[in-house]
């Protein structure tokens, strides 16, 4: 019996063994056999860049993704569990969540290059999302998939809900999709609570890796910082057996003003240098080593095509080339910089035009850092260089005009930055020039709430200064005009220019509406917001090209390489709104009230109203039609109160209205006794 | 004669005076006065309407255009302006300015009309003597005149709000009715009431109008008047009534006739039809006659625009809890209804006057209400200069009304332009205002009523 028992046991343990060690096992022959998009990956990633006007760029990038396989199941060893669910239950195919505080200032900080056009994030919170859903149920995904991302964030995402808040572009937003909606909060305030939950989504969390670097306060500190979370889900719905496969990518861009410390150059004009700095001047902590998870970890040093251009010319002058520069001691050096770190690699941009320098980026491989030797990347400049970043075709701004609190209108102004001309002269110019000459598009995309109501009819465009018509510059417009308390409006408009214009600006009017009470938020005379407006130009494509030198598979290379429209985003607007008295509501109901209840009593009493002729007519008429009965029941009722001696007149009145007071007090008895009985 | 060139010399001086008005409207920019152009008549709003309905989406798409699918039609394509030169409607005023002159002579003809039944009337009961001792006015020139130079009129002319085509079909209505041209009263019966629903309850006193005819002094007057022909005794005329309404011959006692009222009934009903059958065909690939009722007549009756007019509901439903807000709507509709009853009961032989008091009550607790609506009014009320000539508080209605027009854009300018004032001071004048259309009211039908009783004192005496 017993050893029949240790048998039986024996079995259980070898099968559970035998389980246990297929669960194991299996997916490191899974691992090993099939290389890449079978497993979930992390990588990490930051890239640093001097900015023209004396700041620093700072973007980090975490990719994590998830392969289309059931190879776990419903588990997930690096891939966040909530966001895997979120994809899962609202069949999200895309989607875009950014929490940003401050403006990307386009003049200074690049229009033209992908970190401005995929990073650059109106302030607030701006949501989009693409679904796989029947095009019904768009709309309540999206209302709960808002509540979702609140929950995760802790972010009023929730506002979001109301429809009054969210826009289905067609195509002035994405290319075309009819499952698109796009909301933005640009009240929305960002701040710590919001990045803890964006952190939780790493698999280190903030404690090891580049993460681990994010002091806050010198993150809020900055200029301008923008938190961004996009999922693209990769699954192919046709195919069952498969699960969803998630790119999950998380940035963070971080425009820091480095403080100037070390004036350690002997340079005279020593306060034209460009700051100096290093990781550890900018966030207060070194990199202490990669994230153990991360399958690659990695610092970007990035030094703009205009910059290198500007230091090749300064070289060139004093006959020394190149940025290659010479190794000493542990320092990369050269006549105008010198890098803190030794970088292991060196890429330029491919991209770049012939007889124009490239762009170049320094890499460093967190890997062989750690605690005791932590990762310090920074760059001291020897010389002072100027130079101006790379800016979009037109330079984009909106503005409110009029005054007073009834109308106004919006005026977008476009202007030209000089810089397409370059461009027209390569690639883009054969796909531009026509018969007319060549001409440049540009998209406007508009969401404006509905409390601002916008007259589409007057629509003027305004060339150079002069009105055109507005048929010969827009291409193609879509409007879909605001319904009250409903729906917001919005513009989708595509504008051709000709290359020589200089300055454009669009109008429109608008009036503004009046809330009913309750629809104020508590600070009502701060005023409303108008979301930024979107411009893109359909023309031009930003995009590096470092592919050629990325054996490693840089996630963030590979993003910089993808070919993005270049966009930009407008200023939010504030329109101060009319405010009623929020104490009156009782005064104005009472006021009302009595005036109509005036109207109607006054009105009533006129009609009604008898002279005394009349009066005394009637009365007779009355006596008269009273008749015999009547007439004997007065005089009868007139006896039995004889004892009040009151004067005949009155008397006779009592007496002809009796019989009627005591058919109304037996009339009133018998629907109170009905009442009774019908209620018992 | 000579009166009659002056009336016409008049009356194109005040053409004149719109013309030039309008020469200088974009100036002026009154057509965004919230005086002037509401919700519903606002000529931007058609404008923007049109626009819509141009790029093939409904023209009540968005909540911008409230208005009829004819009238965008009709004056859509005038509303359109070229890019270099900003017209800015000429045209679309000038189309006014043709309304606002038919409306004028409508109300004059109907004037005429009006004043020979009165003297008709008059003569019968043999009180010719009130003719010749009282100086009567005609009162058609009167009201022409009174509607053409009131101020109101001039400035929503020129402010370019569609309220002189809703007049003009409210007057045309009634001119139909008191000429007893069926087929034209339940015309202008049926697209005032598209044009602005509230214009819907004058079917009673146009059915009033084409059955008895036109205002004449109560009927009893004329019992009075047979009973003391046939030489009874005044005090028992009560009983002649009952017998002799239809035995004296001479005396034209009005009966109700039948005939025209069933004209009407048949004409509105085709007219409905055929208007509804255009409306169908214009707004066919958009949303159809259901949008089109749920965005005009039913803009119209859940006061959805809270935008400042010179009314009290804006005000009122912008502060009223949301809770409460379907009660009031009901209470505050059902306010113009209740009265209807009442007034026609007392006013049936006046059915002309019955119809100026429901135009002037529904101009006053309408939704959206505009100087437009109180124009008509007033200038129906030029039609009884014979019969209020004793109207209490006259003098005090005209400065109420000069003072409230002079205070109301200056309060509306303290709170929404310059910020220094607050909703309540312009709120103020429009309860001032109401009042003072309710005293008017009031005080218009007591002078009616005191003007019967001062005939049949007469006629006894």
């Amino acid at each position: 019996m017993a050893s029949r028992s240790s048998i039986l046991l024996f079995c259980f343990y070898f099968f559970f063994f035998f389980l246990i060690s297929h669960c194991f096992i299996v997916p490191i022959y899974a691992e090993s056999n099939e290389e890449q998009g079978e497993e979930e990956e992390f990588s990490e990633e930051l890239l640093l860049k001097p900015l023209p006007d004396r700041k620093v760029l700072a973007h980090f990038h975490f990719d994590s993704r998830t392969p289309p396989t059931n190879t776990y199941g419903r588990h997930h060893r690096l891939f966040p569990k909530a966001i895997y669910q979120l994809v899962k239950k609202f069949h999200i195919r895309e989607m875009e969540l950014s929490f940003t505080q401050g403006r990307w200032n386009y003049e200074r900080w690049g229009g033209f290059d992908p970190i401005s056009s995929s990073n650059a994030k109106p302030p607030g919170v701006e949501l989009w999302a693409v679904f796989d859903v029947p095009f019904d149920q768009v709309d309540a995904t999206w209302k709960n998939l808002t509540h979702a991302l609140s929950g995760l964030f802790c972010a009023s995402i929730n506002f979001l809900e109301s429809s009054t808040a969210y826009s289905a572009p067609s195509w002035g937003f994405r290319s075309h999709s009819s499952s698109l909606r796009y909301g933005a909060l640009p009240t929305e305030a960002v701040c710590t609570e919001n990045l803890t939950p964006w952190l939780k989504l790493l698999p280190c969390r903030d404690k090891a890796g580049l993460a681990a670097i994010m002091d806050r306060p010198s993150i809020y500190k900055g200029y301008y910082h923008s938190q961004r979370l996009r999922l693209a889900s990769t699954e192919s719905s046709s195919d069952e057996g498969k699960g969803t496969g998630i790119v999950l990518e998380q940035t963070l861009t971080v425009v820091f003003q480095p403080s100037v410390q070390r004036a350690s150059s002997a340079y005279s004009g020593d306060r034209l240098l460009q700051p100096s700095w290093s990781i550890g001047s900018l966030f207060r902590r070194k990199v202490t080593g990669c994230c153990v998870l991360a399958k690659s970890s990695r610092v970007f040093l990035e030094l703009e095509r205009d910059l290198i251009a500007e230091i090749d010319k300064f070289e060139m002058e004093n006959g020394i080339f190149g940025v290659d520069g010479m190794v000493s001691e542990g320092s990369w050096n050269n006549t105008s910089f010198e890098l803190s770190v030794l970088p292991d690699k060196l890429i330029r941009d491919a991209n770049g035009l012939h007889d124009r320098s490239s762009s170049v980026l320094y890499e460093f491989s967190v890997e062989k850092y750690s605690d005791s030797v932590p990762l310090n990347v920074g760059i001291t400049w020897k010389l002072p260089v100027f130079w101006l970043c790379h800016q979009a075709p037109f330079h984009a701004s909106r503005f409110l005009m009029g005054s007073g609190n009834e109308r106004g209108s919006i005026a977008i102004s476009l202007k030209s930055t000089q810089s397409h001309e370059g461009f027209l002269g390569h690639e883009v110019a054969s796909s531009l020039t026509n018969s007319n000459g060549c001409s440049v598009r540009s998209i406007v995309f508009q969401v404006v709430p509905w409390y601002v109501k916008v007259y589409y009819h007057t629509l003027q465009i305004f060339i150079d200064g002069q009105p055109h018509a507005v048929t010969d510059v827009i291409e193609k417009i879509h409007v879909s005009p605001s319904e009250d308390k409903m729906s917001p409006g919005m513009l989708e408009v595509v504008l051709t220019f000709p290359c020589t214009m200089q300055s454009a600006t669009l109008t429109i009017d608008f009036d503004k509406g009046f809330l009913h009470i309750d629809e104020y938020p508590p600070d009502a005379n701060r005023g409303f917001d108008i979301p930024s407006a979107l411009i893109s130009f359909p023309d031009f494509e930003a995009s590096g090209n470092f592919l050629k030198d990325n054996p490693s598979k840089s996630r963030l290379l590979f993003k910089l390489q993808e070919k993005r429209l270049v966009q930009s985003y407008t200023e939010v607007l504030l329109v101060p709104l009319t405010t009623p008295d929020f104490s009156m509501p009782y005064n104005v109901i009472t006021f009302t009230c009595t005036v109509l209840a005036l109207y109607f009593g006054s009105l009533l009493n006129i009609l009604r109203r008898r002279v005394g002729e009349e009066e005394r007519f009637l009365k007779s008429q009355a006596a008269m039609k009273l008749g015999l009965i009547p007439q004997l029941l007065a005089k009868f009722s007139a006896k039995l109160r004889l004892k009040q001696q009151g004067p005949p007149q009155p008397m006779q009145q009592s007496s002809t209205f009796g019989p009627k007071l005591l058919f109304k007090v037996i009339l009133v008895a018998a629907v109170a006794v009905g009442w009774h009985l019908y209620f018992k | 004669m000579a009166n009659n060139r002056g009336f016409w010399a008049s009356v194109f001086l005040a053409l004149l005076l719109r013309l030039v008005l309008i020469f200088f409207s974009k100036k002026l920019n009154l057509g965004s006065r919230p005086e002037i152009a509401t919700p519903l008549t606002s000529l931007r709003r058609l404008a923007e309407g049109y626009w819509l309905k141009q790029s093939s989406m409904s023209p009540y798409a968005g909540s911008m255009y409230h208005g009829s699918p004819l009238l965008l039609s009709i004056l859509g394509p005038l509303t359109v302006q070229s890019v270099e030169v900003q017209t800015n409607h000429i045209k679309c005023s000038l189309m006014f300015v043709i309304a606002d002159f038919i409306t004028a002579m409508l109300i004059r003809a109907t004037g005429q009309k009006l004043q020979l039944a009165y003297s008709q009337s008059l003569r019968s009961l043999d009180l010719l003597k009130l003719l010749e001792t009282s100086k009567i006015v005609t009162a058609g020139d009167v009201a022409a005149l009174v509607y053409l130079w009131n101020p109101l009129t001039i400035v929503t002319c020129v402010g370019s709000a569609t309220s002189p085509i809703e007049n003009l079909m409210v007057v045309l209505s009634l001119y139909g009715a008191c000429s007893r041209i069926a087929p034209l009263a339940a015309f202008g019966w049926v697209v005032a009431t598209h044009l602005s629903l509230y214009p819907a309850i004058l079917i009673v006193p146009v059915i009033l109008l084409l059955g008895y005819g036109s205002d004449s002094p109560p009927k009893k007057l004329f019992c009075l008047r047979n009973s003391s022909t046939s030489g009874s005794d005044p005090s028992n005329y009560s009983h002649d009534q009952s017998s002799g309404v239809t035995s004296q011959p001479g005396l034209p006692i009005h009966s109700f006739t039948w005939k025209p009222v069933v004209h009407f009934i048949l004409w509105a009903s085709i007219w409905s039809f055929y208007v509804l059958i255009l409306c169908s065909i214009s707004l066919n690939q958009y949303g159809g006659l259901y949008e089109m009722f749920q965005k005009t007549h039913g803009f119209i009756l859940t006061v959805e625009d809270l935008s400042p007019n010179i009314g009290v509901l804006w005000y009122f439903f912008a502060e009223v809890f949301d809770f409460f807000r379907i009660f009031f709507l009901i209470v505050f509709h059902v306010n113009i209804l209740f009265m209807l009853l009442p007034l026609a009961i007392r006013l049936n032989h006046r059915p002309f006057f019955l119809a100026f008091v429901y135009v002037a009550i529904s101009s006053m607790l309408k939704s959206y209400p505009s100087v437009g609506d109180t124009a008509l009014y007033l200038g129906l009320l030029g039609l009884f200069v014979n019969e209020l000539a004793d109207m209490h508080f006259s003098f005090f209605l005209f400065c109420g009304y000069v003072g409230v027009g002079l205070l109301s854009p200056v309060m509306h300018n303290l709170w929404i332009w310059r910020g220094t004032g607050n909703a309540n001071f312009y709120f103020a004048t429009a309860i001032a205002y109401a009042l003072l259309q309710i005293i008017l009211v009031v005080e218009s039908v007591g002078a009616m009523l005191n003007h019967d009783r001062m005939l049949r004192k007469h006629l006894s005496t």
